[in-house]
């Protein structure tokens, strides 16, 4: 099975999947244009890959595996939109066709020097939140100011605090958006290694909760998405 | 301004109780509550201690002495040009942490420093044990523990302020000293700061040059542009070592600092259940049971009121009424219908409506209700182009529209003050909920009360989208501390009424009494159908109320509360069906509700915005009001 492929089913469950993590084969059927019967059979197989747990009748669920490659695809994805429109001129309704395709074949070197020379952007033409790679660095300025292509490789990718689950801990990475909002979280305690916790979240992509340094703050949630954080002791 | 010996200037994190220990000291009514950002000018007071007069300063609470707010900027140039003798840092003791991350950068501003750590109660609850004997050492300057609310410890900070005054030789306090990298650069520009005259502390000045602080850049530029030159220059070379800014770098160095001196002065036991606080945040907070609470606790406000106003309207009518000697004649009707009920009508809006809502607002505001409010409110915010933090002061406006207005300040664009402000000057205060209720939730039924607030909050949320549309530019979002709940102290609520209270009592009563007089007055002088015949193409065609109710928004203007009283001064009796129908209050009441700030708001809005945008808002509002007022009447007609 041809890895654009898989990429594909990937991505198709994580964009229907519901609270529970669970995409229905009719659903995933239905949004690539496949047979149901021809969708079951690849599942099965992706099963066996590690890369979703299925369940006949129940759907799939991504697992840890696949969940990182979608995220590295939608990294590329939106970077791609991101260049698409803004180096080619492209009309913003074109470049997610375009994108789709392009996604499949880029490699790592290609999209880090893509983020690069796009300077770092944080949102695809669309408004979607860009995901941070998982080259270790403190802050995007390192990787903009030093050439050296091999830094390591981060064990985790960070994930926005906003992701969390309520209780759950973690420590800060880095922080993307304007130097004011940074300065001012700097200001309450967000340095990158602190310690954080999500205490709760508002319904509706409301803010969210957090407790650093025995304080609670409440963050919009606009801000809050570009806070990145590892996930302590797994 | 009373002459002083002394000044002392209270700084600190906000919410750690800086004006707490004001109003303790000069027994002043400085406006405090459990909200981060209530105080938004510095407020001054007198204390005489051991016969020195002692001039008390209550800054604005920041976390920071960065320009990233108002406040901000506010602070630290009092703090660095307004040469206090004495600063005192006011610091949370169940913080302690994020709260030396400040008093670092105030030890760097090299001024007489007095640590008072207070909250010492709550931190002890906590599990929290410092030892202040061995933070006073390492930092060299004096430390006092207090617990303001309880007044214990206030008075010995003054002692230590006056003390470190007095002291002939001065100690040198410690300051934290950066990696070498940073030091170095520091040094490099010291040494060429030193050629030029300052108004702030050399290292400090060279420490916010590296941190490229745009208000200092702006300051040296003039004198020797060659010097910002060489602090970019250096200021890359440290971002080049740590891949990051380099006020970043500065700040997690202050941090790590911060946390080196806690874990030397403090114990921490975690407490094993969560606190009644946090299991009430949890109902509170929560994502349908905190609305379901807000929308109780709301209701149930302004059932309270309606019940409680209406009956002591009614009680002191009554009161009244058996004194009436019921004799007819000019002077008799001017000193009656005029002054008397002048008189008990504003006595009933006072102590039936007003009073009753400050002391509400009150404890919502001590008990730490109101953030909670900005939390659950954020997201619905946004389509008003605000954020959270702009309830705050909405619902101050609740109770009066004038410190909404300088609670706006708090938001940290011009763009989310302007709107916060605009849409402030349009929330029924308790001015309007004394029309609202004692004149449509009275004499139409409370049905109708109700349904002209719903109108009131959707004509806000109408014009804050409106606003969020045309404005050009996008709010920032929501950052902001979380204060835990408190017991909220009846002196502090009873105090903090009385302080909203007074200037009703002192300048409303005794204009409302004269203001009828007036009326009753020109009513049987006939001047007031001139003025009412003058105002009856709006009022009588347009909106279709009687002709005397031009005069009552002309007086409205004053207070708003004042129409109702001369509404009823104007009728010669409180029953008000005789003078107007139904669907005619209703209209009255919307207009009333719209059509302009009150003095004292348009004052308010002067001093926010300017002479233009807040004339501006005034005719817009009427407008308005006229138009909604017209087209409501004609809506309703067929109905009412």
């Amino acid at each position: 099975m041809a890895r654009e492929q898989i990429e594909e089913y990937l991505e198709a469950i994580y964009d229907i999947a519901g609270k529970d993590g669970k995409a229905k084969t009719t659903e995933i059927a239905e949004k690539l244009k496949n047979a149901p019967a021809s969708v079951t059979e690849v599942l099965q197989r992706m099963n066996r890959d590690g890369l979703v747990i299925y369940e006949p009748y129940q759907g799939a669920a991504l697992t840890k595996k696949g969940e990182n490659i979608v995220i590295r695809i939608k990294r590329k994805h939106r970077l791609l939109e991101v260049f698409l429109e803004k180096i080619l001129h492209l009309p913003q309704e074109h470049v997610h066709d375009q994108a789709c395709k392009m996604e499949h074949v880029i490699n790592d070197e290609t999209e880090q020097a893509l983020c690069k020379k796009l300077g770092v952007p944080t949102e695809c033409p669309h408004g979607s939140p860009i995901p941070p790679c998982n080259i270790d660095v403190n802050s995007c300025n390192e990787c903009l100011q030093t050439d050296d292509s091999k830094r390591k490789k981060r064990k985790q990718r960070p994930i926005s605090i906003t992701t969390l689950k309520p209780g759950q801990k973690g420590k800060v990475v880095f922080i993307r958006g304007g130097r004011n909002v940074v300065q001012r979280l700097c200001d309450l305690g967000l340095i990158s290694g602190t310690p954080v916790s999500l205490i709760r979240g508002a319904p509706l992509k409301g803010p969210v909760e957090i407790c650093v340094k025995g304080c609670k703050i409440v963050i919009g949630r606009g801000i809050a998405e570009k806070i990145f954080i590892q996930i302590e002791d797994l | 301004m009373q002459k002083s010996d002394f000044t002392i200037a209270l700084a600190g994190n906000a919410n750690v109780g800086k004006s707490v220990i004001f109003n303790q000291l000069t027994g002043l009514g400085q406006i405090i509550g459990n909200w981060p950002g209530k105080t938004v000018e510095r407020a001054e007071g007198i204390l005489v201690h051991h016969g020195k007069n002692i001039r008390i300063i209550d800054l604005p609470g920041i976390y920071s002495l960065s320009t990233y707010s108002q406040e901000e900027l506010v602070t630290r140039e009092y703090i660095a040009l307004g040469h206090p003798d004495v600063v005192v840092n006011v610091v949370d003791a169940t913080a302690l942490e994020r709260n030396l991350f400040f008093t670092l950068q105030l030890i760097e501003m090299q001024v007489p420093l007095v640590l008072a750590i207070n909250l010492v109660d709550i931190a002890k609850k906590k599990g929290i044990n410092i030892n202040y004997t061995r933070l006073s050492k390492i930092f060299k300057i004096p430390v006092a523990e207090t617990v303001a609310t309880k007044g214990i410890g206030v008075h010995e900070i003054v002692d230590d302020a006056i003390e470190l005054k007095l002291k002939k030789t001065k100690e040198i306090q410690s300051k934290i000293r950066y990696s070498s990298e940073i030091e170095k650069r520091i040094e490099l520009l010291e040494f060429e700061l030193k050629q030029i005259t300052l108004e702030h502390p050399l290292r400090w000045t060279a420490i916010k040059l590296l941190e490229e602080d745009l208000e200092i850049i702006n300051l040296i530029k003039k004198k020797a542009p060659h010097i910002i030159e060489k602090a970019q220059k250096l200021s890359k070379e440290i971002e080049q070592v740590h891949k990051e800014p380099c006020a970043t770098v500065i700040a997690a160095e202050r941090y790590a600092s911060a946390a080196r001196i806690v874990s030397k002065v403090q114990t921490h036991e975690q407490p094993q259940k969560p606190s009644w606080g946090e299991r009430l945040d949890d109902l509170t907070m929560h994502s349908i049971w905190g609305y379901i609470v807000l929308f109780a606790v709301m209701l149930s406000i302004l059932g309270f009121i309606t019940f409680f106003g209406g009956w002591l309207t009614e009680f002191l009518q009554n009161l009244f009424e058996q004194f009436n000697p019921n004799i007819s004649g000019f002077l008799h009707e001017v000193a009656w219908n005029g002054a008397v009920v002048g008189f008990y009508a504003s006595l009933a809006v006072a102590l039936g409506f007003i009073l009753p809502f400050y002391l509400i607002l009150g404890v919502l505001e001590d008990s730490g209700y109101l953030p909670k409010v900005a939390y659950l409110m954020d997201r619905p915010c946004h389509s008003m182009g605000l954020h959270g933090k702009a309830c705050m002061p909405l619902l101050v406006a609740f109770g009066c529209n004038v410190p909404a207005c300088a609670g706006c300040r708090i938001l940290e664009t011009n763009r989310d003050r302007l709107i916060a402000l605009i849409l402030s000057t349009l929330i029924p205060c308790s001015a309007r909920t004394v029309v609202i209720l004692g004149l449509v939730g009275a004499y139409v039924g409370i049905q109708w009360a109700l349904a002209l607030y719903i109108f009131d909050f959707l004509l806000i949320f109408l014009i804050g989208r409106l606003l969020n549309k045309t404005l050009p530019g996008t709010s920032v979002g929501i950052i902001m501390e979380m204060p835990p709940y408190r017991i909220p102290s009846i002196n502090v609520v009873i105090k903090q009424a009385w302080v909203r209270f007074k200037p009703f009592l002192l300048t409303a009563i005794p204009l409302i009494i004269i203001g009828s007089v007036l009326v009753e007055a020109m009513r049987l002088t006939n001047v007031l159908s001139i003025i009412s015949d003058v105002l009856s193409p709006i009022t009588v065609t347009w909106l279709g109320l009687p002709a005397f109710t031009g005069f009552l928004f002309i007086f409205g203007v004053l207070r708003k509360e004042a129409a109702l009283v001369l509404l009823i001064t104007v009728a010669g009796t409180t029953d008000i069906l005789l003078v107007m129908s139904p669907l005619q209050m209703i209209v009255f009441t919307l207009v009333i509700m719209i059509y302009i700030p009150c003095v004292a708001t348009i004052a308010a809005m002067i001093r926010e915005t300017g002479w233009k945008r807040a004339f501006e808002i005034t005719i817009f509002e009427i407008v308005l009001a006229i138009v909604i007022g017209g087209l409501v009447f004609r809506l309703l007609d067929p109905f009412l």
